[in-house]
C-alpha cells in the first residue's frame, strides 16, 4: 500500500537536491537521507528548507507536489507540474459535497470522532479527579456523550447531527472545568463555551489554541489538493475554510487536553490574559510560551489506529487529509476520524 | 517488489573501476545501499526491468558478475537487519 510515501523536511538547515533520481538531504553538506523520487508522492518542507531549482524541475516533471509550509505548518504555496490529480480530486469533492446522503454520512463520521475524543478527555480526568464526587460527575457526563454517539446513527438530516454536536459540546463543557487544578478553578472557570470574543480565560485560551489546529488543519488539507472551503458538517459560506473545520472537530479535544495542561502545570497564569470589558485575550508573552508548548506537544508520537504506526501528532492533520481525499475519490473507504487507542 | 542487486565488477583496469562507478550509479538511483556492493530496491515490473536493463548496458560480461533477486510479496519478513547498518523504509512516513 503505497499511502505515506511523503517526504517531511522539518529541519530548518536541510538542503535538498538531485542526485541522478534521487532526492538528496544533506545539512552542513552531509547526507542525511537519499530517498528514489519514485517512492515519493510529496515533498513538505516546514520554514527555511532550501532546495535546489533542478530538484524542482524534476518533481514537476515526475508530478511529485512540493508543499512549502511556515515553520509554523502554515500553508504557503504548492508546486505542482502539468499533470495532477488535483482537479479529479475536487471534482469528486465537489460531487460529494453535492450528494445529501454522502454529506450527511461525512458529518455523522466528523462529529463522531470529535464526541469519542471528548469523552476520552472526561475519561481520563474521571480517572485522575482528586475526589470521588468530581470522578462520579464526569463519569456521568461521559456516558452523557456515549448516548449522544448511540443517537448519531439515527440522525437523518444535517441539522440533527449538528442538534447532536451541540448537545455533546454542551454536555461536555459543562464537565471540563473539573479538569482544573482546584486552587486554579477561580481564574479559569468557564461556563460553557464561549468566542466571539472568549469572555473568560479558559474561552481565551482555547479560542487561541483552536485557532492554531484550525491552520494546522487547513495546510493538512491544501496539501493534500483538497479545496478546504468545501466542507460536510459546516454549512458553505464565502470566505469559511468549512472543510478544515469538518476536519478540525476530531482534534478540538487535543487542544482542550493541551489547555489543562499548561493551566494545570501553571505555565499559563490567570496574570497572563488581558481582561477587557466583556473580552478576554492572551498577552504577547503568554502567547509565545503558549506556541511553543503548541509546537512541543506536537512532536509527541501518537499511534495512529489506522496505519497502526506511531507519528507525531503534529503530522497526524496531514494523514487524515490524505486519508480524506482517498475517501472522496473512492467509494470503498469510508473516512475515518483520528481516534486513538 | 524488493530486489536484491548485487554485482562483482573487475576493477583491474580503469575501465573496469569506470563500470564500478557507473553501476553504483543505476542503483542508488533506484533503491538504497546496503552493503558496498549489494543494493536493496523496492521496485514494481517495469522498473525492474528498466533497472535490469540499465545494469545490463553497463556491465561486462566477460569480466563482471550481476545477480538480481527476486523477493515475493511479504514484506517484513523477508529481510532480517543485523550489525551496525539500517535501512530507510521508504514506505515508512518520512521525517527529517
Amino acid at each position: 500500500m503505497q499511502l505515506l510515501n511523503t517526504l517531511y523536511v522539518t529541519l530548518p538547515d536541510a538542503w535538498l537536491r538531485l542526485d541522478n533520481d534521487t532526492l538528496r538531504i544533506e545539512v552542513e553538506r552531509e547526507t542525511r537521507l537519499r530517498v528514489p523520487l519514485h517512492h515519493l508522492t510529496a515533498v513538505v518542507c516546514f520554514g527555511h528548507v532550501g532546495l535546489s531549482a533542478p530538484l524542482m524541475h524534476r518533481l514537476a516533471d515526475e508530478g511529485i507536489a512540493l508543499v512549502l509550509l511556515d515553520a509554523n505548518g502554515r500553508f504557503k504555496a504548492r508546486l505542482e507540474g502539468a499533470v495532477s490529480g488535483n482537479v479529479l480530486l475536487r471534482q469528486a469533492q465537489f460531487a460529494r459535497g453535492a450528494d445529501a446522503a454522502y454529506v450527511l454520512d461525512m458529518a455523522r463520521s466528523f462529529v463522531a470522532g470529535k464526541i469519542k475524543n471528548t469523552r476520552q478527555v472526561l475519561q481520563r480526568g474521571a480517572r485522575e479527579a482528586k475526589s470521588a464526587d468530581e470522578a462520579a460527575v464526569l463519569i456521568r457526563r461521559a456516558d452523557d456523550l456515549a448516548a449522544s454517539l448511540r443517537v448519531l446513527p439515527e440522525a437523518t438530516t444535517l441539522d440533527t447531527v449538528r442538534g447532536v454536536e451541540g448537545e455533546a459540546a454542551r454536555q461536555y463543557f459543562s464537565g471540563l472545568p473539573l479538569l482544573v487544578r482546584p486552587d486554579q478553578r477561580e481564574h479559569f472557570a468557564m461556563d460553557g463555551r464561549t468566542r466571539r470574543p472568549p469572555r473568560d480565560r479558559f474561552n481565551a485560551l482555547l479560542s487561541f489554541l483552536y485557532a492554531m489546529w484550525m491552520n494546522d488543519c487547513r495546510s493538512a488539507l491544501e496539501a493534500a489538493g483538497l479545496d478546504p472551503q468545501v466542507g460536510f458538517l459546516h454549512a458553505l459560506r464565502p470566505g469559511r475554510a468549512a472543510l478544515a473545520l469538518d476536519v478540525m472537530e476530531e482534534f478540538r479535544p487535543w487542544a482542550d487536553r493541551l489547555a489543562l495542561t499548561l493551566i494545570n502545570r501553571g505555565q499559563v497564569q490567570a496574570d497572563d490574559f488581558d481582561l477587557r470589558e466583556g473580552s478576554v485575550s492572551l498577552q504577547g508573552d503568554a502567547r509565545k510560551s503558549v506556541v511553543t508548548a503548541y509546537q512541543e506537544r506536537k512532536k509527541d508520537e501518537i499511534t495512529h489506529p489506522l496505519l497502526a504506526q506511531s507519528l507525531p501528532l503534529g503530522l497526524v492533520p496531514l494523514v487524515q487529509a490524505r486519508l480524506l481525499a482517498r475517501a472522496l475519490r473512492d467509494d470503498a473507504m469510508p473516512y475515518l476520524p483520528f481516534v486513538p487507542r | 517488489m524488493l530486489v536484491l542487486v548485487c554485482y562483482d565488477v573487475n576493477t583491474e583496469t580503469s575501465a573496469g573501476r569506470r563500470r564500478l562507478r557507473r553501476i553504483a550509479k543505476v542503483c542508488e538511483s533506484t533503491g538504497q545501499r546496503v552493503q558496498k556492493s549489494v543494493f536493496e530496491c523496492q521496485v514494481d515490473v517495469a522498473q525492474f526491468e528498466a533497472l535490469e536493463r540499465r545494469l545490463l548496458a553497463e556491465i561486462n560480461p566477460e569480466q563482471d558478475c550481476l545477480r538480481l533477486y527476486r523477493m515475493p510479496q511479504t514484506r517484513g519478513f523477508e529481510v532480517l537487519e543485523h550489525g551496525s547498518f539500517k535501512a530507510v523504509d521508504f514506505d515508512a512516513p518520512l521525517v527529517l
